[in-house]
């Protein structure tokens, strides 16, 4: 039953996602991928829970702390680089 | 009322948020408040997870995060613009890595409890796979590691379908019988390997594709991990990420008149083949000063930038002629080809980063029915997508591309090493055109050349 109801959350998502994302200007097409980068860390969720979880052997361990250590690089970097592409674009007006 | 379902309501925020980011993030001047708007989504449900009680010790998540914040901090910082393809295919990387681990644990901890788990886990741990190894051999030809053209080998498309198929048998009989922890090794260590080959044989300009294929794929398995941990944010999330590398990858394809498929599966080097048109013509070179003399005269210049122009980090070289040509009382613009340079909108980040103007950044489509009123054009490291005869020689390979229409303008000046084809491997007969001139040598030294000649004018 659960099934059903996750799969309603994917399409309505997609279709917010396309909605969204093809109002995008081409100009900003590489901030957006980087953004896209960066909330895709959202995986650092599941991430956390696997590391956080009654270690039940070395394998999960590692597994889990590389996730987390992998999803955060993500996050981080996805949002640090992406506000500093954004940070560069800026109108005549306001730089002289 | 308890935690868990607190914890799932700010999930609802968190995605909230995370759709206002992206909604900003179309001008550029609320962009970085959406942003900012998507890290606070981000933080809440970082807190919320943590929050929730599903985690006993906490030791192994500070470790994980101190390491990925500081490496995180440390290239983001440090990646130069030009480098911006490599890491955004290095992140698409991670986060498909950090994917199959969350995927692997849960496959450890509880097995698959049922068919519908069996099967998203199957799905996750394929297209995570490939899209962990996909990526680093993207991140290896766009940084250079690897050789950026398409490397192609006898037997290739023989040992594709072998992987395909093994991949898809094992994976009917993983689903049934999802006890075999050996298959579920089997078919990653299979995924893995088809991501290699996967990517291999695509080479240079088809590589905005490939990074938007692999951002969709990215969101994808984001979305499976999610059905695999029954997290409802992860599914959202990886819906937005996969529906942005379906669209960026259609407006590429678009950009080269080709569909998905033909760029990944089938090589543009098998297509070419030597146009060997009649008579050989002679392209008519210019020295600096002389080019300099009309520039001076020009009234509206439009400079066309390929990836050229990043190759010889030309762009703040570019911006200093630009000033020089304003003050003289021309306009200038900066036409934008869809697929010019190595990722989506690469060529606008390089010139932002020089500090011009965004509204001076023109697409193909608003630039064209200019270019017929423009004295000059200058070419910048770009050679395909000005290439005139996509519009009419039905026997080249490129025809029917959307090109910027470059040869309009009345005078076209084109900076070049030397008279090497482009990535496609096809004569450019705009070098050819009588109102075209060519100047050979480093983009970047040319361009500097000719700000000294404005100059030395001004005295």
């Amino acid at each position: 039953m659960e099934l059903i109801y996750l799969l309603f959350i994917l399409v309505l998502s997609v279709f917010l996602g396309f909605a969204l994302i093809s109002r995008v200007p081409p100009l900003l097409h590489t901030p957006l991928m980087s953004e896209a980068n960066a909330i895709c860390g959202i995986i650092i969720v599941g991430a956390l829970i696997a590391a956080g979880a009654e270690a039940n052997s070395t394998l999960t361990i590692i597994l889990g702390t590389s996730a987390v250590a992998l999803a955060t690089f993500n996050v981080v970097g996805g949002y640090l680089v992406t506000e500093r592409m954004l940070k560069m674009f800026k109108k005549k007006d306001t730089t002289k | 009322m308890n935690i868990e379902f607190l914890a799932n309501f700010v999930y609802i925020i968190s995605s909230i948020l995370f759709a206002f980011g992206l909604k900003f993030l179309g001008s550029p001047t609320s962009a970085r408040k959406g942003n900012l708007l998507s890290a606070t989504g981000m933080l809440l449900a970082v807190l919320a997870t943590l929050a929730s009680g599903h985690m006993i010790s906490f030791q192994w998540i500070l470790i994980g995060v101190i390491i990925g914040a500081t490496l995180g901090a440390l290239v983001a910082f440090k990646a130069a613009m030009t480098q911006m393809p490599e890491m955004i295919a290095l992140l698409h990387g991670c986060g498909a890595l950090a994917s199959v681990f969350v995927d692997w644990t849960a496959y450890h901890v509880h097995g698959a409890s049922d068919l519908t788990n069996s099967i998203t886990l199957y799905l996750s741990i394929v297209i995570g796979g490939l899209t962990v190894t996909g990526s680093a051999i993207a991140w290896g030809k766009l940084s250079e590691k690897l050789p950026g053209k398409a490397i192609l080998f006898a037997g290739q498309r023989l040992l594709n379908l072998g992987l395909i198929a093994g991949i898809l048998i094992l994976g009917v009989m993983f689903i049934l019988n999802p006890a075999r922890y050996d298959l579920f090794l089997i078919i990653l260590g299979l995924s893995l390997a088809f991501g290699i080959f996967l990517v291999i044989p695509i080479g240079g300009a088809d590589m905005p594709v490939v990074i938007s294929v692999l951002n969709s794929y990215s969101g994808v398995v984001a979305c499976t991990t999610g059905f695999v941990i029954h997290n409802t944010l992860l599914i959202v999330v990886g819906a937005l990420v996969g529906a942005n590398g379906i669209i960026l990858s259609i407006i590429m394809c678009k950009a080269m008149n080709r569909s998905i498929f033909n760029v990944i599966f089938g090589a543009f080097g098998a297509v070419v083949k030597k146009s060997a048109s009649g008579e050989k013509k002679e392209a008519k070179g210019i020295s600096v000063e002389d080019a300099f003399l009309i520039l001076e005269n020009a009234k509206s210049v439009v400079i066309i930038p390929g990836y050229g122009l990043a190759v010889a980090q030309a762009q703040h070289a570019v911006r200093e002629l630009g000033e020089f040509l304003e003050k003289n009382g021309c306009d200038v613009k900066y036409a934008i080809h869809p697929v010019a340079g190595r990722m989506p909108g690469h060529m606008n980040v390089l010139l932002a980063e020089a500090n011009i103007s965004y509204d001076q950044l023109m697409e193909m489509d608003a630039i064209n029915p200019l270019m017929e009123n423009t004295d000059v054009a200058i070419i910048i490291g770009a050679n395909d997508v000005v290439n005139p005869a996509a519009r009419h020689d039905k026997s080249s390979p490129i025809y029917g591309m959307p090109i910027i229409n470059a040869d309009k303008a009345k005078t076209v000046f084109v900076l070049k090493r030397s008279m090497a084809t482009g990535f496609a491997g096809i004569e450019n007969e705009l070098f050819y055109y009588d109102n075209t001139r060519m100047i050979f040598g480093d983009a970047k030294q040319t361009v500097q050349a000719l700000v000294a000649e404005f100059k030395s004018g001004q005295h």
